[in-house]
Formats: C-alpha cells, sequence, structure tokens
C-alpha cells in the first residue's frame, strides 16, 4: 500500500475577495507522480505554493506527514521547487547555482547544525550534474546555457538537495516540441529513479497524461477530477474534463434504462448504470470511438462537412441533424458525401449534467468557414430511430 | 550598423566632441604647457608641494562615500522591501532637498553648525555646554588653569566637511542601490528561500551580490563629486581645510593664477579616479564570487 505524504483538506484561498481555490482536497501518496492539470488562471500555481509554503491558505490545512504545515516556512520544508521561470542565480556559475542548498548548514537530529564538507559537495553536485546530463558544465554562467539547459541545472539544484517531495511548475513551458519530449522522458526517469513525490503543473493534457501516476483536473480553482490518466481520458466526469482532455463530441441524451442512452431520438447500448430513468444527462464520444459505415448500416447518418489530413489520420467534421462531430479515422471520406456511423457500447460515456453541460464538444465553428462556400443541405432523416436492445 | 553611424547619432556625436573631447584635449594641452605654451613636464612636478591637499581630498571622499553606504544602503533596501506608499513618501523626501539650491543648503549647514549657529545655541539652552565646563573643571589637574568653552567647534572641522558630502550626495547613493533591489526576480528570493535560506541567508547570499551593481554605481556618483568638491570645503571646512577642487579653483579664479598648473592638478585627479573606478568595477566581479564562499 501506498503511503500518504502530503494532504490538502478544504484548502481555500482568497485574494482581495476573489476565491481562487474553493474547497481543495487532495491526497498525495510517496514516491508518486501527481499531475496538477488545467487552464491557465484555475489556481494550479496557487495550489503548489500552499505546498511550497510560499501561500497561506485562506482556511483549510496543509498536512504533511500527517502533521499539520500551514505555518512552515519554505526553508524548513522538506519540499524544493522547479520555478516556472527556472529562477537560476546569475551571480553563480552552474556549480554554485546547484550547491547552494548544500552550502546552507542543515540543523541535525542533535540539535546541533551540520555544515557539509567541500568534498562532500563536490561529490553530491558533480553526481547530480550527471543525474541531469550536465557533466563538465560546472563552471559555466547559467545566463549562457539554452533553455534546455537551465531547466536541468534548476532541476539538479532541487534534487541535489535529496527532498523527499519536488514541486514543479510548467517547467517544461518555454521549450519547443522535441526537447520537450526528451525531458518529458526525462524527468520522469529521474523521479522513478529517485523515488521522490513529483507535483507537476501543467496545461498540456498530453504531458500530464503521458507522465503521471494520478491527474488532478482542475478548472475555476476547484477540482473537477482525479484519477489515473486512464480514467481520466475514459471516464471522465463531466463535460469540461470531456473536453479537456482530448478532444470530444458531447450531446445531449437521456438515460433511458441501465445501459441504454438515448441521443437525436435513437437508443444506444452504453455499459453506464445507475442513472435515474429518463434522467437527462451528457454524453461523450471519442473521435477515434466512432467506425464509419455506409450510409444504410449507420446507427447515425450525416454529411461530411470539413476533412482536415492530420498526418496519422484524418479528421474529418459530420454533420448529424445540424450537431457537428469530430470523428478521426483513416480511410478519406470526401466533403459532402454521406455516411453512417457505428459505435460500440464501450465506446459511450454517460455524464451526469453539470454546470459545464452545454459549454463543450460542439464542433460546429470549426467548419464555418467551409459552410460559406459549400452548400451543405441538412436532409431531415425520416427514420425510425434504430433500437440495439 | 557595425561601423557605420545611424543619421541619428551625429548630433550626439558632434556634442561629445565640442564638450567633452575638445576640452579635454585643451586642458591636456595646458598641463605640459607654460604660460608661453612651450612644452614643459614642470607642472607636474611642481604638484608635489600640494600632496597633502591630494590625500586630504581623497581621505574625506572615502569617508564620506563610506558614511553615504552604510546610511543608504539600509535605507535603499527598507524602500525596496515596503509597500509603494512607504516608497512614494521617502523618494520624495529623498528628492526635495536636491531640488533645492546646493549652496542655499550648504549655507544653512553653515548656520546650523557656527560657533553661535542654531546647534550651539540649543547646546547652551539645554544646558549641555555648562555640563561639560563643570565635568571639565571638576576632572581638571589645575582649575585655575581651566579655560570654560562657550561652543562646540563644529563649522571649519573635517567632520563638518563629511557632512556638508553626506548630506549633498547621499541621494546618489539611494538611488542607484534602491533601483537594482526592487528590480531583483522576486522568484529569485522565492528559490533562496526554498533552498533552506533563512532572510538573513537569502540577504547576504542573493540580494546583497546582486545589488552590488547599484553599490558600484553609487560609490563612484558619490565618490566623484565629493573629491572635486570645493564649495563644501570652503563654506563648511572653513578655509583650513583645502581640498582638491578648492586648489583647482584657486589656479583658475584666485589669487594663485595659473591655468596651467590647474590643468595639470585636474588632469592627475582625473586619472586617479579612472583608475579608481576601474580598480572597483574589477574588484566588484570578483566579489561577486567572493561573497558566495
Ligand atoms: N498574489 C495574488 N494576488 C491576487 N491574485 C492572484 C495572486 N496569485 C494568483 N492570483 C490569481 O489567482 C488565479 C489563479 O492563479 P494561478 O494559481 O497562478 O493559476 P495557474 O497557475 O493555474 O495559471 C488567477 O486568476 C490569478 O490572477
Ligand atoms: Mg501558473
Amino acid at each position: 500500500m501506498a503511503k500518504e505524504l502530503i494532504r490538502l483538506r478544504g484548502c481555500s484561498m482568497v485574494f482581495d475577495d476573489v476565491t481562487v481555490l474553493d474547497d481543495i482536497n487532495l491526497y498525495i501518496n510517496d514516491s508518486e507522480f501527481l499531475t496538477l492539470l488545467g487552464p491557465s488562471g484555475c489556481g494550479k500555481t496557487t495550489t503548489l505554493r500552499i505546498i511550497g509554503g510560499f501561500q497561506t491558505p485562506t482556511s483549510g490545512d496543509i498536512l504533511f506527514d500527517g502533521v499539520r504545515i500551514n505555518d512552515v516556512p519554505p526553508h524548513k520544508r522538506t519540499i524544493n521547487t522547479v520555478f516556472q521561470k527556472y529562477a537560476l542565480f546569475p551571480h553563480l556559475n552552474v556549480f554554485e547555482n546547484i550547491a547552494f542548498g548544500l552550502r546552507i548548514p542543515k540543523v541535525g537530529p542533535d540539535g546541533k547544525k551540520v555544515r557539509l564538507s567541500e568534498d562532500e559537495i563536490e561529490q553530491r553536485v558533480n553526481e547530480m550534474l550527471e543525474v541531469v546530463n550536465l557533466r563538465g558544465f560546472g563552471s559555466r554562467k547559467v545566463t549562457q546555457l539554452s533553455g534546455g539547459q537551465q531547466q536541468r541545472v534548476a532541476i539538479a539544484r532541487a534534487l541535489v538537495n535529496r527532498p523527499k517531495v519536488l514541486l514543479l511548475d510548467e517547467p517544461l513551458g518555454a521549450l519547443d516540441l522535441k526537447l520537450r519530449k526528451d525531458m518529458q522522458n526525462e524527468l520522469k526517469r529521474i523521479q522513478k529513479a529517485m523515488e521522490i513525490t513529483f507535483i507537476y503543473v501543467t496545461h498540456d493534457q498530453e504531458e500530464a497524461l503521458a507522465m503521471s501516476d494520478t491527474v488532478v483536473v482542475m478548472d475555476g480553482g476547484r477540482i473537477q477530477q482525479i484519477g489515473t490518466p486512464e480514467d481520466i481520458y475514459n471516464e471522465p466526469k463531466n463535460a469540461f474534463v470531456a473536453d479537456f482532455i482530448g478532444e470530444s463530441n458531447i450531446i445531449d441524451g437521456i438515460m433511458r434504462a441501465d445501459g441504454v442512452v438515448e441521443i437525436f431520438n435513437r437508443r444506444f447500448t452504453c455499459l453506464d448504470k445507475g442513472f435515474e430513468k429518463d434522467e437527462p444527462v451528457d454524453v461523450v464520444i471519442r473521435p477515434e470511438d466512432v467506425d464509419i459505415v455506409p450510409e444504410d448500416q449507420g446507427q447515425l447518418k450525416g454529411t461530411v462537412t470539413n476533412v482536415t489530413f492530420k498526418g496519422m489520420q484524418y479528421d474529418i467534421i459530420v454533420d448529424f441533424y445540424g450537431f457537428k462531430w469530430l470523428i478521426q479515422t483513416t480511410d478519406l471520406s470526401p466533403v459532402g458525401s454521406r455516411i453512417g456511423i457505428k459505435i460500440d457500447p464501450d465506446g459511450i460515456h454517460v455524464m451526469k449534467k453539470s454546470q459545464y453541460s452545454g459549454m463543450f464538444g460542439d464542433y460546429s465553428s470549426y467548419s464555418e468557414e467551409y459552410e460559406e462556400i459549400g452548400d451543405v443541405s441538412i436532409e431531415p432523416d425520416e427514420e425510425e430511430p434504430a433500437d440495439e436492445e | 550598423m557595425k561601423n557605420k553611424l545611424s543619421g541619428f547619432a551625429v548630433p550626439y556625436v558632434v556634442w561629445m566632441a565640442l564638450v567633452v573631447v575638445i576640452p579635454i584635449l585643451i586642458m591636456a594641452v595646458y598641463s605640459v604647457t607654460t604660460a608661453d605654451f612651450d612644452l614643459t613636464g614642470e607642472n607636474f612636478t611642481r604638484m608635489g608641494a600640494y600632496v597633502s591637499v591630494f590625500a586630504r581630498s581623497f581621505e574625506l571622499a572615502i569617508i564620506a562615500t563610506l558614511v553615504c553606504l552604510l546610511m543608504g544602503y539600509p535605507m535603499a533596501y527598507l524602500m525596496a522591501k515596503e509597500g509603494p506608499g512607504f516608497q512614494r513618501v521617502a523618494m520624495a523626501l529623498i528628492m526635495l532637498p536636491m531640488w533645492m539650491n546646493f549652496l542655499l543648503r550648504t549655507y544653512s549647514w553653515m548656520s546650523i553648525l557656527e560657533n553661535n549657529g542654531l546647534l550651539n545655541q540649543f547646546f547652551s539652552r539645554i544646558g549641555l555646554i555648562d555640563l561639560v565646563n563643570h565635568i571639565g573643571l571638576a576632572l581638571a589637574a589645575d582649575p585655575s588653569q581651566y579655560i570654560p568653552i562657550t561652543h562646540f567647534q563644529m563649522i571649519g572641522t573635517s567632520g563638518a566637511v563629511v557632512l556638508g558630502m553626506v548630506y549633498n550626495y547621499l541621494p546618489f547613493m539611494i538611488l542607484p542601490i534602491y533601483s537594482v533591489i526592487v528590480k531583483l526576480d522576486h522568484s529569485l528570493l522565492e528559490a533562496a528561500h526554498d533552498l533552506g535560506s533563512n532572510n538573513i541567508t537569502v540577504f547576504r547570499r542573493v540580494i546583497f551580490p546582486l545589488s552590488l551593481p547599484g553599490v558600484l554605481s553609487g560609490v563612484t556618483m558619490v565618490f566623484v563629486p565629493s573629491v572635486s568638491t570645493f564649495a563644501i570645503s570652503r563654506l563648511l571646512g572653513g578655509g583650513t581645510h583645502m581640498m582638491l577642487g578648492d586648489l583647482i579653483e584657486q589656479q583658475f579664479l584666485g589669487g594663485a593664477y595659473d591655468p596651467h598648473l590647474g590643468a595639470a592638478i585636474s588632469m592627475v585627479m582625473m586619472v586617479i579616479v579612472v583608475v579608481c573606478m576601474v580598480v572597483m568595477n574589477h574588484f566588484g566581479e570578483g566579489e561577486e564570487q567572493a561573497v558566495m564562499l
């Protein structure tokens, strides 16, 4: 069983009467890679700063190893931070930047101050330079390093202190795509090797899914969902999560019975249970879970209004009864063609209605320009809904 | 753009030539010639008589600079750390005297420091002078020989000259230090805290080393005018503490009219100041390395 290391209990943060964090409840296990994911301004940095000790929550408690640490200043927490813009010391070279924390005397268990010897400092810094692939860079000025190198110095400077927890605030935000992928792997490798708890902040859902053990999706200062990357992707809790994590078609539906949901007056078999009979719901259908079939075999029939080549697949926009869906397919269906679709029961995810209902998952703006040119006439489909039961 | 000047630069180049380069050249010529403009090195050898003036000028300027630094740094630090309200008020109070005429400020200090000036009147009023006389009389070996004081001697001392310099030039120390500290990236301080520093360590290892460029320009801006001042030393030093500025002034305007010697002294002073600054800048760079150890 994983051991709980940090817990946020009912943490709220109010700046000038604006609630920035609203009742955050979260626990973080030892050696876990946890990611706070959400759009800019949703309170990720603020949450991280509460954990780091740079901000005290307006209400609520933060516990470390079961002990309340609301009032413990940052320098007394065994937590280190990799700052959003690195915050390397410009007056110190790479070696001294990394050695910064080591040169500060620590209070030992006997209450006496312990100072590391020069030899020990040198050994640990060099060890760290090795870990982040910067061997031989010790005497460089930090201002002469590239973004990726500065990033790695910042990570080394934090890790060399052997913290229990490392906080990383959008650490790869400034790097280009290729470097970013490399660094993602490198960070993951370091985290595994050193068995340190990583609390990672990003607004990039792909990054979050690729790296994390646990993803915390936030919006508007609230936690929307906590789960493994698979949970979050496959079982989004509401329209916000479904839309933020990957592409989603989100359609109004009505739950007719356990395992039966009605969309566009047609019944589909799904795996979801436990809703009221005839409860209005949001239905998520991922673009890759839709199979294209000839029109007469389709559960739904529509007209292709836009096609974009994406390398691995085509993104096509299909108009079903006035609602535009995004479908990803490897087979080209030209603009204007009529197609049918089939959706397997496990491709349909039913969610309770929420404040986000109706805000996301509609791709009608996607092809606006094309509509003006092409003549897209919606033919009313008079066919009886196909009943799957 | 490398070697060609853009059109906008031309007026500035002309201006610089007119008011900087040409005057320095004229001075250089004067410093190595006699009254009849024959080449000579005599101006420099004659300067030997004034070594004590050089020494006093540099001594007082260094003291004034140090006092400005010791007073100005904490002030600048406080201003940068306090809220914007405090910053505005402090800034106004620092700038206000600078907008008043320099001579007026210095004359005011005269009337404060004079033998029967405001301060001495105040000391007399509160009985401080009587007290000193009582103690002096009691301690004197031979009371009949004891000469009671009527005032404290403040005007005409080196202390008064230093005070005048500090009063006039302190803002030039505070402002550059303040502007460096206030612009420090806050995340650097948070990073230092994060790595285990308490407030003192953050100051010692991050804020102070990073504020050195401000200190350096503050020191320059106080030291240079201090070492060449003439009005302050004449008005507050009572003429007994002749400084380089006074000496040079005498050569151009005073009884000892000798512009060639004046130019030579000015040249030497300029060279010494430039050398000091270069050395300090160098030292400043090394300092950053030294501070972190
Ligand atoms: N010190 C502060 N004072 C006032 N508002 C703040 C402060 N810090 C953050 N905020 C506000 O809190 C919200 C959340 O900020 P932040 O936690 O930085 O979001 P994120 O990191 O997710 O982009 C933003 O609207 C931001 O403007
Ligand atoms: Mg942020």
